[in-house]
């Protein structure tokens, strides 16, 4: 097999060579070949008509090679990826604690609904009086995420939450401009996500950090001194990514706008306040919510995400369209607004399949189905921070939010790293929790069980947690520096990866083919 | 004698008359890991003392680089372009990231000198 590409260091991970398989199979766990070496140049899954045009129709610009792409049939094609698949880990697997990721189940009744005709066979070019179904839709969700907020209005097109961000910070800059007052800083804490500092920046501003306290949380007499005419914004996330709660929030927001600048909260973890707490209610200004966390589909369920901002009564004149009024039993689509300080931030209306499961996942739990995810997502965390305390080292006095923060201090001396642990941790079974994150703690492990997880799938997490805890302090090296033993490919050379990667297929040497 | 001169976000200044040779220090690299990029600044750019200056990538985390000076870039190192590793392996020598005309030398008065930067760096485990 090639091994272009592929890791150098102990990539045969399983070891045992006496119990060696003629395929180098290990029964279900299938060793498999990347798409290009399925060698079936010149096959095709498809039969298509011969195009009847003449050589001559690109006006001399044909292609004069091969387009070196392999040809598989569509029973290779399904095998390829569905082999592909069972290598890979998922939240449909085990428990994801991807620290700031809110790796929640998906629930099936999202999929049926948005599985529906009037939903997913609809174009956004059609007449909206045969789309009314699809724009209710919206104006429930705007509706719902109003009311969850405290917030008088939204902008549902943003696509992802950094696109939520870029919207919230546009539309602060045309609510400073627009009173003449541009202004050039913007404040950031230091533990923020890498995303603010550079939405602050896209928009024109210098970013001026805050720093934590020694008890996580943003240090109020650091900012007020940082507070100034020229500041345009605070950027917060609360609760913060520490899985802290930012208990001045009122005192920062009052001293926000005494200093005229406006308050925009990060909502990427809106899930442990969602039904709790309404932002509105704490003097933010702007926030966006990361419909693909809070109320389901992390990550985009592997598709695309949905960041919509729900904004306060002063910015309210300044929201981008696309949006939906009602007129009458009517509802319209307003995609131009003329001389609109801010334009639309997508083509069309944003991402309508992540709308009708974020609308099917408040529906189908309901206001206090929602309170319940946050409790039940804040009491998850705060299980696995109080069941590891004793052998691990909580970054910061309990009890924490939706995620609990370790460093690496019950490590000192071990010869164990934060990375060693993480890939220890793919040996027992379970994709790793956020590492080196935040930067504000030594050697970050940020684990986010969400509220999805029974106790019995927390108990097996703290089991294997606790057992490397206590392996790495008895000097078990062997079992992290070798780490993943058992996964399809061993530990990885990502610094060869990043500094030189390969990204395009390479032709095997002559002689590797001849083997 | 070549002074060096240290800040608390561990980059160093060497001063070679009045131009300044900025980098990272040797507890920097190895808190960051292997360095896999760094955006250096180009020759004009003007800087402000504890102004961002460059970036700097490792497997773990990019990290803003901070100019211990103000004054204008005379010269990026053009050699982190295609071996960003020197930072690790000469954070002190080759490894440099820029050199900066001082337009205010008095700041460099403001800046730890070796034994306090080693008082600091001790103070932080």
């Amino acid at each position: 097999m090639n091994r272009q590409g592929r890791p150098t260091g102990p990539s045969v991970s399983t070891g045992d060579t006496a119990g060696a398989t003629w395929t180098g199979n290990k029964a279900l766990a299938l060793d498999e070949k990347l798409l290009f070496e399925l060698d079936g140049w010149g096959r095709t899954g498809v039969d298509l008509p011969d195009d009847g045009l003449d050589a001559d129709c690109l006006g001399g610009l044909n292609r004069n090679k091969p387009i070196g792409l392999p040809g598989l049939s569509e029973p290779q094609a399904v095998r390829h990826y569905t082999r592909l698949s069972r290598k890979n880990y998922a939240i449909d697997m085990g428990l994801f604690p991807l620290g700031s990721c809110t790796m929640k189940h998906n629930p099936r009744l999202n999929e049926k609904i948005a599985g529906l005709a009037g939903f997913a066979d609809i174009h956004p070019l059609q007449p909206v009086s045969t789309v009314q179904g699809a724009l209710e839709v919206m104006e429930q969700l705007a509706y719902w995420l109003t009311t969850l907020t405290g917030m008088p209005g939204v902008a549902l097109s943003p696509k992802a939450g950094a696109h939520g961000e870029l919207c919230g910070l546009m539309v602060i800059r045309a609510a400073l401009e627009a009173r003449g007052d541009a202004r050039s800083r913007v404040l950031v804490p230091e533990s923020a996500h890498g995303t603010n500092p550079a939405t602050a920046a896209l928009c024109g501003y210098t970013v001026d950090s805050i720093p934590a306290t020694p008890a996580g949380r943003v240090d109020v007499d650091a900012m007020v001194a940082k507070l100034g005419p020229d500041v345009a914004a605070l950027m917060l996330t609360n609760p913060n990514t520490c899985g802290l709660f930012e208990s001045d929030i009122i005192e920062i927001a009052e001293k926000v706008h005494a200093a005229g600048a406006f308050f925009y909260c990060d909502g990427a973890n809106f899930n442990a306040i969602v039904g709790k707490v309404r932002p509105g209610d704490l003097g933010i200004d702007a926030m966006h919510i990361n419909l693909h966390k809070t109320f389901s589909t992390p990550h985009g369920g592997g598709g695309p995400g949905a960041g919509p901002v729900v904004f306060s009564d002063a910015l309210m004149p300044f929201i981008p369209p696309a949006y939906v009024v009602r007129e009458g039993l009517d509802l319209r689509l307003v995609e131009d607004v003329p001389h609109a300080q801010v334009g639309r931030m997508t083509a069309f209306h944003g991402q309508m399949g992540m709308f009708v499961r974020a609308l099917t996942y408040m529906l189908s739990h309901g206001g206090d189905g929602l309170r319940q995810v946050a409790e039940d997502a804040v009491l998850n965390a705060n299980y696995i921070r109080e069941s590891l305390k004793d052998v691990m080292t909580p970054s910061f006095d309990g009890p924490c939010m939706h995620e609990a923060l370790f460093d690496d201090r019950f490590l000192k001396d071990t010869g164990v790293s934060t990375l060693d642990f993480a890939k220890a941790l793919i040996d027992e079974g379970y994709h790793p929790m956020t590492m080196y994150f935040p930067l504000v703690v030594h050697g970050a492990m940020l684990v986010e069980p969400t509220e999805t997880e029974s106790k019995e799938s927390l108990d097996d997490f703290i089991g294997a947690m606790r057992s490397l805890a206590l392996a790495a302090k008895a000097g078990d090296t062997e079992r992290f520096a070798s780490a993943p033993r058992f996964a399809p490919v061993g530990r990885l050379d990502e610094t060869r990866a990043a500094r030189t990667p390969i990204l395009t297929w390479q032709e095997p040497e002559p002689k590797a083919a001849a083997e | 004698m070549s002074d060096v001169r240290y800040t608390k976000d561990h980059e160093w200044i060497r001063l070679e008359g009045g131009v300044g040779v900025v980098g990272i220090t040797d507890y920097a690299q190895n808190a960051l890991g292997d360095v896999v990029y760094v955006e250096v600044p180009e020759a004009g750019k003007a800087l402000t003392a504890g102004g961002e200056a460059g970036v700097i990538e490792s497997v773990k985390a990019a990290s803003e680089i901070y100019s211990p000076v103000s004054g204008e870039v005379v010269e990026g190192n053009a050699g982190l372009d295609g071996d960003p590793a020197l930072v690790n392996s000469s954070p002190t020598g080759d490894g440099w990231i820029f050199k900066v005309k001082l337009s205010n030398p008095d700041e460099v008065g403001k800046l730890m000198t070796e034994a306090e930067y080693q008082a600091f760096v001790d103070g932080l485990d």
